[in-house]
């Protein structure tokens, strides 16, 4: 409240100066002349930051990964990463007097001798879940909106290492219990490192520490999952966050935004208390699945045992595309000079999600390359006026999917009654043409809703009230939108097709890149091809006279609904009070 | 304007002129109070309410630690509609605490907390030109200062020396574990290494679980066992496993087998492997030839045998050729004979590696593999 703001003001006038000293000012004094946080608090204690609901997606991210260290802390207290053969006698009766590995056994111990054991536990799968969920998403969102762009590349390029050793992290998680489904999954990664042509069996042997199972693998992906990736994924983190400040958040387009400004709220106290209070949420939601949702029942499936499987073998969701890739491919293996080489199982599991992750950090590259725009891009663009970006995540989101499904083949032909290979063959076709066609329609409704925009701009939004002309011709009365939101929509850039330079210079020599210049303008022209551009002011005020002149024309039966709408309130436009009832009603 | 009006390849370079924006930025909005703002009723309210959402967390926390000490878990464990009383209730007391406070702060944000919006100039990522010169002039007097363009010869040297110290970050990684190669000559344990299993000739297929050996007459047709060698169970002499620990486990995930049963007439035998059945009983490897998985949906009148992992299908009436999926080998087949007792053995080792596919393998057709040591 206004009025209390200036009581506060005056009441804190003077606190911090030093001839009026206090506790903490003396704290904060002594704090100042040893790391000197004056200056460093000075720009950032009121930081602006923008508010949209899309900008939260990277927090459930970074606060999931905090609850991830907490309770991964815990689990460490109690988790036992050893393959030594142990003899279950804990509370679980099913499985008292089963022999079974260390790790698999201290997992049941904490699964139902520790209290909050369980808790944890299932929470820090459910975390585990939400990190990789929500890290996916936030990659969405910036890329649909053009956040990528320039200033921005390298935060791209991190937040993708991110979601690779977030993958990872998940994977060797998944791995350590040690029991039938986790111990299915590392042997098929040791299928996948054999497969690797020179060095696959070397890799695999380093690994296990000797041949498949050996007693060396649950301690070594403990290391690598407490560790190696937390650490980098935390460094990784900071530098996500330092670059996020040093470059400012984006902003939505709109009155008063500007690709030179930042709109929003000061990190102290607003956003302080809605990240923070955000932390509590996420942490809630987080506790409130581990208590009610159950997740990785070990105990169901029991110790590993390589001789066994269960049917209906699948991996935690996020590993589920390449699994699918390897499901449907082709059992193309190559013999020669002796030598084997499993290309069935190196392209789907070892080549593909290499490259696909080398595409994704590429992207921004890729983008600014094809269209030549080398400038700062703060404000964010809405989906539609980028189809062809649009159009090509959609396209790698189908392709995504598609393998996402072939991984739960058996599943779907489990459930839907169906036949495993017609399912696997039509995938095999599908993975191609599905992203093909998602292009196509993605970058196509994107122009459409275009067009609608313009639609708007010019003529107005539909109001839905029918006039009839005195000559009997029915027509949809529009209305102009107010010019907040006229504005919006027309704050966007032009398209502008990269136009290269001259082949060779005056001289006749060519110029560096004049040939890929050609190709950069077939393929810049394509990018915007169809596109439709904001309507110039020329254009608007065209449109304008003529919606006058309309109106003018409509005038006549203005204040005459339609019959059946006398009593329609369409947001004011006439008083419906003052109709007259028809025919004595 | 669209694009077709621009012509791409335009050799003047000339990019069409900038069209003046339709609509001039008309600023910030105007702010809006809101009820907290204005009206002391709905201030004192909302104040009340975020107070209220935190002491109704500690009240949940002091829930949490009566559920930690009441609710018992291991062998009487406390149920509460059919679930663990302790997990769901701590779960459920430690979420609403959390929640609360949360909720709580985000309310005090929302309500009470100033909501003039406040602008920020941005400043481009670039550092200025001035900032840039003085770099690279500093860069160019530590440069001249070390002498490091002017003295190739220490510059190189050391680019080699810190370059080298990966080969000692690589070579420490060797003893990791030993190699195939090591392992296969070394045999610490009886079929050790990728070429091998603990398979010979005369040992015993016995079922997975119990260990019992198999008898020709105990199978009928349509019949499917899953079998181990003999050798991962305590010999009959003096009761003490022959194999254990990692030999043990390397043997288990490399031996196990099915045998299954069939009619003799349904069997096409593998060039050279004509007696490798015994009255129309086969047996072949367990462990996929894709990636390693144990496969064990058998359909008995197909003779289909499909991997639960990634739905390879082998069909175990003529060789365990690959009928589906995505494995680029048949399963290797355990040539079988049956012992005075009645009992079925193994002829010798699998002729062939099981499991997965690795680059060192030789991989040969069935015709030409010979007998091995039969």
């Amino acid at each position: 409240m206004s009025i209390d703001t200036s009581k506060v003001a005056t009441s804190n006038k003077g606190a911090a100066t030093p001839d009026k000293p206090n506790k903490v000012g003396a704290v904060a004094s002594w704090a100042d002349e040893r790391l000197g946080l004056g200056t460093a608090m000075k720009k950032q204690i009121r930081k602006v930051f923008p508010d949209h609901w899309s900008f939260m997606l990277g927090e459930v991210a970074l606060w999931s990964f905090i609850v991830l260290l907490l309770t991964g802390v815990f689990l460490t207290l109690w988790f036992h990463p050893s393959m030594a053969e142990v003899t279950y006698d804990g509370s679980y009766s099913r499985l008292r007097g089963v022999e079974m590995s260390d790790a698999m056994a201290s997992t049941l111990h904490i699964s139902f001798d520790v209290r909050g054991g369980l808790l944890m536990r299932q929470m820090h799968h459910w975390a585990a879940m939400i990190f990789i969920a929500a890290m996916m998403i936030h990659l969405l969102r910036v890329y649909f909106t053009g956040a990528f762009r320039k200033p921005r590349e390298l935060n791209w390029v991190i937040g993708s290492l991110l979601l690779l050793l977030g993958t990872l992290e998940g994977f060797t998680g998944y791995s350590l219990p040690d029991d039938l489904l986790s111990g299915t999954g590392i042997r098929a990664a040791d299928g996948f490192m054999k497969s690797m042509p020179l060095v696959g069996t070397y890799m695999s042997f380093l690994l296990f520490g000797g041949e498949f199972p050996g007693d060396s693998i649950i301690p070594r992906l403990y290391t690598v999952h407490v560790l190696l990736i937390p650490g980098i994924l935390l460094a990784l983190i900071g530098a996500h966050m330092l670059l996020l400040v040093f470059h400012k958040h984006t902003q939505w387009p709109g009155p008063g935004r500007t690709e030179e400004n930042v709109v929003g709220f000061p990190l102290m106290p607003v956003y302080m208390a809605k990240a923070g209070g955000f932390f509590f949420i996420v942490f809630g939601v987080t506790a409130l699945m581990g208590g009610l949702l159950g997740i990785n029942p070990i105990w169901k499936y029991g110790p590993y045992d390589p001789t066994k499987v269960t049917a209906g073998s699948q991996p935690d969701w996020y590993m589920g595309w390449p699994d699918g890739a390897l499901r449907i491919m082709p059992g193309w293996e190559f013999h020669f000079w002796g030598h084997t080489f499993a290309f069935n199982v190196f392209l789907p599991i070892i080549v593909l999600p290499g490259l696909m992750f080398t595409i994704l950090m590429l992207l921004p590259f890729l983008e600014s390359w094809i269209t030549g725009d080398k400038r700062e891009h703060h404000l964010l663009e809405r989906p539609r006026n980028a189809p062809t970006r649009t159009a090509l995540m959609v396209s790698l989101m189908t392709f995504y999917g598609l393998l996402w499904a072939a991984g739960g083949n058996d599943i779907i032909a489990i459930k839907f009654g169906m036949s495993i290979n017609a399912i696997t063959h039509f995938m095999r076709v599908a993975v191609f043409v599905g992203p093909a066609i998602a292009f196509f329609i993605a970058r196509r409704w994107c122009i459409s809703l275009q067009r609608h925009d313009e639609e708007t701009l010019l003529h107005g939004y539909e109001t839905g009230i029918i006039m009839r002309s005195p000559e009997g011709g029915y027509s949809e009365k529009h209305l102009p939108i107010s010019e907040s939101r006229a504005y919006t929509l027309t704050a966007r850039d032009r398209d502008e097709v990269y136009v290269p330079g001259e082949e060779t210079d005056q001289n006749g020599i060519p110029t560096p890149g004049g040939r890929l210049a050609g190709l950069r303008a077939k393929l810049s022209t394509l990018w915007y091809a169809d596109n439709i551009q904001k309507p110039t002011a020329a254009e608007l005020e065209e449109a304008h006279h003529h919606a006058e002149h309309e109106h003018a024309l409509q005038a006549a039966g203005e204040g005459y609904p339609a019959d059946g709408h006398q009593f329609d309130d369409f947001g004011g436009t006439h008083e419906t009070s003052e109709q007259p009832l028809r025919g004595g009603h | 304007m669209s694009d077709h009006d621009t012509p791409a390849g335009d050799p003047t370079g000339h990019v069409p002129a900038v069209p003046e924006e339709p609509i001039a930025n008309p600023g910030l909005p105007e702010h809006t109070w809101r009820p907290t703002d204005v009206d002391e009723h709905s201030e004192k309210r909302a104040e009340r309410q975020v107070a209220a959402m935190y002491l109704a967390s500690m009240v949940c926390v002091v829930l949490f630690v009566v559920v930690y000490f009441t609710a018992d878990i291991g062998d009487n464990w406390t149920t509460f509609l059919g679930l663990g009383a302790s997990t769901v209730g701590l779960g459920v007391t430690l979420a609403a605490a959390l929640l609360l406070i949360g909720a709580g702060t985000i309310q005090w944000a929302r309500k009470l907390m100033s909501d003039h919006e406040i602008s920020e100039l941005r400043h481009p990522a670039r550092s200025s030109d001035e900032d840039r010169a003085e770099v690279l002039e500093k860069l160019a007097a530590g440069g001249e200062d070390s002498g490091i363009g002017r003295r190739p010869l220490i510059r190189n040297t050391l680019l080699g020396s810190v370059g080298l110290l990966g080969a000692p970050a690589l070579v420490m990684l060797w003893d990791l574990g030993p190699t195939n190669a090591k392992v296969t000559a070394e045999q610490p344990y009886p079929g050790a290494g990728l070429e091998h299993t603990v398979w010979s000739k005369g040992m015993k297929v016995v079922r997975d679980v119990v260990g019992t050996p198999v008898r020709v007459s105990d199978l009928e047709i349509g019949d499917l066992v899953n079998g181990e060698p003999e050798a991962i169970f305590p010999t009959q002499e003096n009761g003490q496993p022959a194999l254990h620990g990692v030999a043990l486990q390397v043997a288990k995930s490399k031996a196990a087998v099915v045998v299954v049963r069939m009619d003799p007439g349904d069997i096409t035998p593998g060039e050279g492997r004509e007696n490798w059945s015994v009255d129309g009983i086969v047996c072949y490897s367990k462990i996929c030839t894709h990636v390693g998985c144990p496969i064990s949906l058998y359909e008995r009148t197909t003779h289909h045998l499909l991997c639960p992992c990634h739905q390879s299908t082998f069909d175990l009436s003529d060789s365990g050729r690959v009928v589906f999926g995505p494995a680029g080998r048949h399963l290797p087949q355990l040539p079988l004979d049956v012992d005075d007792e009645g009992y079925l053995i193994a002829r010798s080792d699998f002729t062939e590696p099981v499991g997965p596919s690795f680059w060192e393998r030789d991989t040969k057709d069935i015709g030409d593999q010979g007998e091995a040591d039969l």
